[in-house]
């Protein structure tokens, strides 16, 4: 079942395309924000309202990264790994992630406080190495940096 | 030297709102446009010599020309492609977060040549910043009334929109983009027939890329003639170029398309971090072959570095040192190919994580020597013309020169069965 809130946000996504089912990324992400991922309930709860089968609805849900079909953590932890944090030691940061927090790549913590995802060029290459905690983009990570930045997220 | 692009952006002070933008001429460009016929715009953009600064590089006013104009009912669409996520590409994210009212100038003016009357920003989700920004300057361009009904007193309708996207590279595609803005997977469709003729919806649709779109207000106000005199090459206009990767200042600036290689390394980034020495750069995002020493004399503009074997992409470079495994360097770029490809044709889907794998174990001393030969054959079967659309020969760019200047290297992996770096 959608909420009240989630219709309304959604319907207001439909009435500016000319095909109703052009919002349905929308709708995902509008349910994501209320729900923090999209399970199978949720998915369907949408399709139905977007007049679309729940597989055609799968196929686009399952088809971008920041779709979340399993549960994620309170903060989400994307760090770069592509080509200018590479070069600047992205694999050092992650090392010390995985060591502060028990977790490698695709995991969330036991308390949920965390989820790590790689992420590619998060388009700061000029301060690589970087990476961004929910709507935060941190630059030129050092492992000390880092320690100081984790303890702002509860 | 002039910056048309960042004249008006600096990172000490917010970017402008409308009532400053507009003290410093800002939307000049679309009182003159409104005065021209559309055609005559599209021509002074064809004759300005813009060339798409996505990183293909076709000619912007020519790719305005395709759409049709003898149906005046007609919806269509101007996109302003800001899905940046060429991997070391950072530039429209400075011309986004520090000018926005320069980008819908730009989309203004460009909608109005070719008769538009939806337009959309496809914005990358990473972008937030820009994001609140642009949401902020398009309610300050309505409320002025350069967007909506009759703009201007003209008789022209203007609605714009944002779309922020939810990440894959391959929505920067412009088609693969349409079906993203349609609430479909980003495939790439089949062209013919082209968007200009049938895009978003179907209808009519000019996708270009943030720093196009930026130079747009410009040529208009200032000529095509000024435009070419700004570059001191066979390409017009300047461009924002950027540096990743172990040099003193990485960054971006913008500078007359046609700067060399060498300026930029050695006067805009401060030369080499002291230890490290200059190997190679990919000279406009992952998806363009390595240049080398040999070439850091060519002026990055389009027709050189073609000439050089490369791209200029979207000029914004990253950087190889001599302390970066070249293997681990390619092997990088492959991961994140073979993780973005969409799954829609053959050979990039299957293609792509083979020449990952196989540079993977180079990289871990488990190479054979016929890997070589094998990793050529894949830049072969994904170049140009064997898959649905560039990504794939995008990919071996970097594969073939990596494999041509680097070779020693792989060969070094193979024979001593670990990476030397390590």
């Amino acid at each position: 079942m959608l909420s009240a809130e989630e219709i309304m946000k959604i319907d207001h996504e439909i009435a500016l395309v000319p095909v109703r089912k052009a919002a349905c990324i929308e709708a995902l992400k509008i349910v994501q924000d209320h729900r923090g991922w999209i399970s199978d309930e949720s998915l369907e709860a949408i399709a139905t309202h977007m007049d679309m089968s729940a597989e055609e609805l799968e196929s686009v849900a399952t088809f971008y990264n920041l779709i979340f079909r399993k549960p994620v953590g309170r903060n989400i932890i994307l760090l770069c790994d592509s080509i200018s944090c590479y070069v600047m030691g992205y694999e050092k940061i992650y090392e010390h992630l995985e060591a502060r927090l028990h977790i490698k790549f695709g995991e969330t913590t036991p308390d949920a406080r965390f989820t790590l995802l790689p992420n590619p060029c998060l388009g700061a290459c000029d301060h690589a190495p970087v990476l961004m905690i929910n709507d935060d983009l941190y630059k030129n990570l050092t492992n000390d940096k880092l320690d100081e930045i984790l303890k702002e997220y509860k | 030297m002039e910056t048309p692009l960042t004249q008006h952006i600096s990172i000490n002070r917010p970017s402008l709102n409308l009532k400053d933008y507009v003290s410093v001429g800002g939307y000049q460009a679309v009182h003159r446009a409104i005065t021209m016929a559309p055609q005559e715009i599209t021509k002074m953009v064809q004759d300005s010599n813009l060339k798409g600064r996505g990183g293909a590089g076709f000619n912007t006013g020519m790719k305005w020309s395709f759409v049709p104009m003898n149906d005046a009912a007609q919806t269509k669409y101007l996109i302003a492609n800001a899905d940046e996520m060429e991997p070391g590409t950072f530039k429209d994210r400075l011309l986004l977060e520090g000018n926005p009212h320069q980008l819908i100038e730009g989309m203004i003016v460009s909608a109005y040549a070719i008769q538009a009357n939806i337009s959309y920003v496809f914005l990358r989700w990473a972008y937030n910043k820009a994001a609140r920004l642009i949401r902020y300057a398009i309610d300050e361009a309505y409320a002025a009334g350069y967007l909506g009904k009759n703009i201007l007193g003209t008789g022209f309708n203007l609605e714009m929109h944002l779309h922020t996207g939810i990440g894959r590279y391959m929505c920067g595609e412009e088609t693969a983009l349409l079906n993203a803005l349609e609430g479909k997977r980003a495939t790439p469709r089949t062209k013919p027939p082209f968007p200009q003729v049938s895009g978003l919806f179907g209808k009519p649709t000019i996708v270009n890329n943030v720093e196009t779109l930026c130079n747009i207000p410009h040529i208009i106000n200032k000529g095509a003639d000024w435009f070419k005199s700004l570059s001191p090459g066979a390409d017009a206009g300047t461009k924002l170029y950027g540096i990743s990767g172990k040099v003193n200042k990485p960054g971006l600036w913008e500078l007359p398309m046609g700067t060399t290689m060498r300026q930029l390394i050695e006067e805009h980034a401060g030369g080499m971090k002291n230890g490290f020495k200059f190997r190679g750069a990919l000279p406009g995002g992952a998806s363009t072959d390595f240049l080398v020493e040999e070439h850091l004399d060519i002026k990055m503009d389009y027709k050189s570095v073609a000439a050089a074997g490369s791209r200029l992409g979207t000029g914004t470079m990253i950087i190889l040192d001599d302390h970066t495994c070249p293997v681990g360097f390619v092997h990088n770029l492959e991961h994140f190919f073979a993780q973005e490809s969409c799954g829609w044709c053959t050979p990039c889907r299957e293609g792509l994580p083979w020449t990952e794998k196989i540079l993977l174990s180079i990289e871990n001393g488990e190479g054979r020597p016929e890997d070589l030969e094998l990793l050529e054959m894949h830049t072969k079967y994904m170049g140009p013309g064997n898959t649905f659309c560039a990504l794939a020969p995008g990919a071996m760019e970097p594969l073939q020169s990596g494999l041509k200047y680097f070779r020693e290297d792989f060969e070094k992996h193979i024979n001593e069965k670990k990476c030397p770096w390590r």
